[in-house]
């Protein structure tokens, strides 16, 4: 830093939105290059290690996250037309839908029912507060979805979109193995679990899989969004009733 | 042309979606509303233009980049994290594992109970 010049363009580059957009994809260029290295090795998540790359990065060069988040929103907010677009695989499933709705139907409810009131049983049981509590219910939805809803039952629509991803990468990287484990080998059975409890990061995993988990996984993530919507903030009115904190 | 095309239907679905649930006070994000308005709209007419396809694969085949600046918020919340730790990671791992053996054992059953006649009834359906 003792060249004025570079500091100087350092506090332009840092307050701009194209430095948080650029390290964004090249980050995550690099995460998934390295995924592919592996062998697609679950561990090596790009979430994970584009995540990681990019923490490092802004606490080594003291910028803050507001400033990174500058040019992170245009990724970011990706995720409102990329949850719209959700619309497309559900409907080209639709056939095979239709044929297991009577099974899709009872899995989605009951999943989604038991990720929230796990999330927030085991919080509350483990001496979490009731805005952690409120902030982990939405968990395995997607993350707008997740946020808009956290904000609704008073959790923290920010602490929410972080647990979201910690959620997604956790089912992502356990996935295939707890299957093998319980012995459910029927990639429908797979996708719908994985979609219901890690959203688009554990939908982007199955599709690495099969095509058909994949395509199932994308269609529980998009019913659970909509289930999770529905259901939890009711959910959480009746968990008040029953067991007050 | 194409990509622009899908990519200005589904913000104008996400538009109207956000529009609708603000004006209706509905309790579910407009995002959501969107999703659902724009499947109704393809089941009606039958197919998915390219347009809407192309612009939905490019940014669904991506997902999960889409998550990195929210996952990078983690240093925003470092302090609350380590002050609740053993109640965030704990629920979290728990709850993630459980509700993923639950959903899956529950399709497992449920699929054997009700869809096999109706799978083998209507097997060669695209």
């Amino acid at each position: 830093m003792n060249e004025p010049g570079l500091k100087d363009i350092w506090v332009y580059l840092s307050t701009s939105p194209l430095l948080g957009l650029t390290i964004t994809l090249v980050a995550y260029g690099l995460a998934y290059r390295l995924y592919l290295k592996t062998n697609s090795n679950p561990l090596a998540n790009p979430v994970v290690t584009s995540v990681a790359m990019l923490i490092i990065l802004l606490l080594a060069t003291g910028t803050s996250y507001s400033d990174y988040f500058e040019g992170g929103q245009f990724v970011h907010f990706l995720l409102g037309p990329a949850t719209v677009a959700l619309a497309v695989p559900l409907y080209q499933q639709f056939s095979r839908l239709r044929q297991l709705w009577l099974p899709v139907t009872i899995s989605l409810f009951c999943g989604v029912v038991i990720a929230a009131g796990s999330s927030i049983g085991l919080a509350r049981l483990l001496g979490g507060s009731p805005e952690i509590q409120m902030s982990l219910a939405p968990k395995s939805a997607t993350a707008p979805v997740a946020m808009g809803i956290s904000e609704k039952i008073g959790g923290l629509p920010s602490l929410t979109a972080v647990l979201v991803v910690i959620t997604g990468i956790t089912g992502a990287v356990l996935g295939t193995k707890l299957f093998e484990w319980i012995r459910v080998r029927d990639d429908t059975a797979r996708g719908i679990a994985m979609g219901v409890a890690a959203h688009g990061i554990g939908t982007a995993r199955a599709f690495q899989v099969s095509s058909q988990m994949g395509a199932f996984s994308g269609l529980a993530m998009a019913l659970s969004a909509f289930a999770t919507a529905l259901l939890v903030p009711w959910l959480v009115d009746l968990l008040e009733a029953w067991l007050p904190v | 042309m194409q990509f622009l095309n899908g990519i200005t239907l589904l913000l104008v679905y996400q538009l109207v979606g956000e529009i609708t649930v603000r004006f209706l006070g509905l309790p579910i994000p407009g995002p959501v509303l969107g999703m659902v308005m724009l499947f109704v709209t393809l089941m009606i007419r039958g197919k998915a233009p390219d347009s809407v396809d192309q612009a939905s694969t490019a940014l669904l085949s991506h997902l999960s980049l889409l998550f990195v600046p929210a996952g990078v918020g983690m240093m925003a919340h470092f302090g609350r994290i380590a002050d609740e730790w053993v109640p965030i990671t704990l629920a979290l791992l728990l709850s993630t594992v459980i509700t993923m053996v639950a959903t899956a054992l529950i399709m497992q059953v449920t699929t054997r109970w009700f869809a096999k006649p109706l799978a083998e009834k209507e097997g060669g359906d695209e």
